[in-house]
């Protein structure tokens, strides 16, 4: 398959490896923001191949587990009237809240769906006129522009049942947070490639110029991911600090101007909730005044009820990069893709999922 | 465990699993049970073996590209009695049908039985018919038990991989899994992709023929590849590793996995085996399979090892190794 | 969900595209890459192309780490 297969090249990525070994000298963190980079590297078994020099940690890019606990509540509330279908992406039907998942609440005759695209949430809204049908709309700023064209096609076509649960996160204010904690220390960040396709790498200059880090944007084949850890080496042995592309074939300067347009007519920047991070302002998508009629939440009067935070979960810690899964103690243990007790264990972009799928260090 | 039965309790993975292990096998204990291969196997007084299987088919749609619900059961019984080695007899089927069935469709998968049958030498020698109302039956749902004997000096279980054995698989993977997914997610292919469904009892034979030292035998049905790996690896107290590169995929499963975010070592598989066999007869027992029809796209993928007990580990592409897990939750809506 | 995958396009009509991936073929929305012509590869991120691959940075990329690998002589890891 074109454009994958030539960037999982193992003779290139032998040659990139052997670069990164001979370059490094000086220990360096490296945070991958994304979950979908986390997976890829466990998956591939890049940390294993890394020199010790070089640690990889994993960041907040998991739009799933970063969703807040009362968010998850609240979808669960709105699952249970009558009139509602819930339309989500997969992972997020397993995700645990105070009082079971949207999976159980299927089991228990909710209508809850998942689907593959807004389109086929608009299609199922088409079908059932007399139905609410509810996206959870989650995702960062490469899924957000997607959601506002569902909004704008439902507009058009006067489909008046199709709503929004809007959660939608922005990845350069949680990465400014994450660095104002001061509770991780960091070398260089391995930016997210499609993330950046939408908003562009021109967004990244904030890290450079004011934390002095050196950012290299990454697409998600190993050739891609082994060239950003390159790229930060280079800078970090050569004292630069910098914001690079190693995913030039996707990733511009300037980024998708026309998805960043579509996203400015429906959404506007509002505070947002993020698990184990608390509130962070201007991090979040709300629907702006003239679109909040296609609102979910704003729609139904629902009482998600008490909220109950997973015992003994260190997700938070976790999206932070603070911790590993393998520290965690319910790791493997009371906590597994099977009994989840947090989200990083049910996505399909967690890190606890990844790590207990594809194993983390034990596969050696 | 869930204190409510979800759709991911039938789709074979660690769920099912978990079901089979904390509530029916304590409760029906008994050793014939509970080595939890495929087909149970009854020693009788006379010193021959049966082999005795049972398997319900729920899978929706009822007709796909490559098959219909009534091969997928008549081969469903037939390859899990040939993965104990046994050669497969007799076989019984139960209809559910619901009320307002078409008599035609009926007849198209009677029909295919009759294929499967006649190819296998099989025979169905007793049955059952209950119609229920309209919502309580997917439109058909069939039960299908079969036995056969096990021939002397055959002695095939998920038990009996030993380090250094050779892990072999028929042919290309997820073919099925994908055939039934373009049918339920609308998708196209460029070229037509069909269900693998095939009975396997000749490639069987031709096998035992080469070698009665074949240790396992599965099919990876539901759960796909990786489940069956780590079934036999838990069975046998081995590692199972194998190589990412070896694992035969047609770039239009791969295809569709990469666009729906699929692993096909998760997907089903309903003509195709794994085998696992002592070095010495691996030559010979993959040579047997190339020349079968059913197994001209044999492979040898990876070999047993010791060091990392029931695990099953795959070297990736770039030479590094990760976990194989089994599978999760429910990886596709019913899919047998 | 950072999932985005590159998908051939083998026919337009209007917003909607044909794309096609290892034979497989699936129709996109084009909204967000209205300058994406048949021939482009487009990256698919549920249902939607979000960019119009660079064939030109892609072979530059890869004529890179081609020359990087051979500065590495070829040794049995």
């Amino acid at each position: 398959m074109r454009y994958l297969d030539e960037f999982r090249d193992p003779k290139l990525a032998q040659g990139l490896i052997k670069h990164i070994w001979r370059l490094s000298t000086k220990p360096i963190r490296v945070m991958e923001f994304c979950g979908g980079h986390t997976v890829a590297i466990l998956k591939h078994g890049i940390r294993q191949l890394l020199p010790p020099t070089v640690t990889m940690l994993s960041g907040p890019g998991c739009p799933v587990c970063v969703t807040a606990h009362a968010d998850i509540d609240k979808a669960l509330a709105l699952a249970k009237v009558p009139e509602v279908i819930i339309t989500t992406f997969g992972d997020m039907v397993r995700v645990p809240g105070s009082r079971g998942s949207l999976q159980e609440a299927k089991a228990d005759g909710a209508d809850v769906r998942v689907v593959y695209s807004t389109i086929d949430a608009l299609q199922i809204a088409k079908r059932n006129p007399e139905k609410s049908v509810i996206f959870l709309a989650i995702g960062f700023e490469t899924t957000a522009p997607t959601v506002a064209l569902s909004l704008l096609e439902a507009e058009a076509q006067g489909i008046e049942n199709y709503h929004l649960f809007p959660m939608h996160k922005l990845t350069p204010p949680v990465m400014k947070a994450l660095l104002d904690s001061g509770e991780v220390k960091l070398n260089g960040i391995i930016g997210p490639g499609h993330v950046t396709t939408i908003i562009g790498s021109n967004a990244w200059e904030f890290l450079p110029r004011h934390y002095g880090l050196p950012c290299v944007v990454a697409g998600f084949e190993p050739l891609d991911i082994l060239r950003s850890v390159a790229m930060l080496v280079e800078q970090a042995e050569g004292g630069r600090a910098e914001v690079g592309n190693a995913y030039p074939r996707s990733v511009r300067p300037e980024g998708n101007r026309v998805a960043l347009a579509q996203m400015e007519k429906i959404f506007e920047v509002g505070e947002a909730e993020w698990r184990g991070m608390g509130t962070i302002p201007q991090s979040g998508l709300r629907l702006k005044e003239e679109y909040r009629r296609f609102d979910a939440v704003a729609r139904y009067d629902i009482d998600p009820g008490p909220s109950r935070e997973p015992k003994g979960c260190i997700c938070g810690e976790i999206l932070r990069g603070v911790k590993r899964p393998p520290q965690c103690r319910l790791f493997r243990r009371a906590c597994t893709p099977l009994n989840p007790v947090g989200p990083c264990m049910v996505s399909s972009e967690g890190s606890c999922a990844a790590y207990y799928h594809y194993g983390g260090e034990d596969a050696r | 465990m869930q204190d409510r039965i979800l759709l991911a309790h039938g789709s074979g993975g660690r769920l099912s699993h978990d079901l089979i292990e904390k509530l029916f096998l304590p409760h029906f204990d008994n050793p014939i049970l509970a080595r939890l291969d495929d087909s149970a196997l009854i020693e009788l007084e006379t010193g021959a073996r049966l082999a005795f299987t049972t398997d319900s088919y729920v899978v929706s749609p009822l007709f796909f590209p490559g098959g219909d619900i009534g091969k997928l059961a008549t081969c469903g019984t037939i390859n899990d009695l040939s993965m104990s080695g046994a050669k497969p007899l007799y076989m019984s089927a139960s209809f559910i049908i619901e009320e307002g069935f078409p008599l035609a469709d009926l007849k198209r998968i009677v029909l295919s039985m009759r294929k499967v049958v006649e190819e296998s030498g099989v025979k169905i020698v007793a049955g059952d018919t209950k119609v229920v109302g309209e919502g309580a039956a997917d439109g058909i749902f069939v039960n299908t038990t079969g036995v056969g004997l096990i021939p002397e000096g055959v002695h095939i279980s998920g038990a009996n991989a030993q380090p250094g054995d050779m892990i072999m698989v028929s042919g290309t993977l997820g073919d099925h899994g994908i055939a039934i997914m373009n049918q339920r997610e609308g998708l196209e292919f460029a070229s037509s992709l069909e269900s693998d469904c095939a009975p396997l009892q000749g490639l069987v034979a031709q096998m035992l023929e080469a070698s009665l030292e074949i240790h396992c035998l599965r099919d990876p049905t539901r759960g796909g590849l990786a489940t069956t790996l780590n079934e036999m690896a838990a069975q046998s107290q081995a590692t199972f590793l194998i190589e990412e590169e070896k694992v035969p995929v047609r770039d239009e499963v791969r295809g569709v996995c990469e666009l729906l975010g699929l692993d096909p070592l998760y997907l089903a598989n309903e003509g195709k085996l794994v085998a696992v066999v002592p070095p010495h007869a691996a030559d010979g027992v993959l040579e047997a399979m190339r020349g079968h029809p059913y197994g001209k796209g044999s492979v040898v993928i990876g070999q047993v090892l010791s060091d990392h007990p029931c695990r099953v580990v795959m070297k990736t592409t770039l030479g590094a190794h990760r976990l194989v897990e089994m599978a999760v939750g429910e990886l596709l809506p019913r899919i047998c | 969900m950072c999932l985005a995958i590159p998908a051939l396009i083998r026919s337009i009509e209007g917003y909607r595209a044909e794309v096609e991936i290892g034979g497989v073929k699936r129709v996109v929305g084009l909204q967000l890459v209205p300058q994406a012509k048949i021939g482009d590869y487009v990256l698919i991120h549920t249902g939607y192309a979000i960019s119009v691959v660079d064939e030109e940075e892609a072979q530059e990329t890869l004529r890179l780490l081609a020359e990087l690998a051979e500065t590495y002589p070829d040794e049995i890891p």
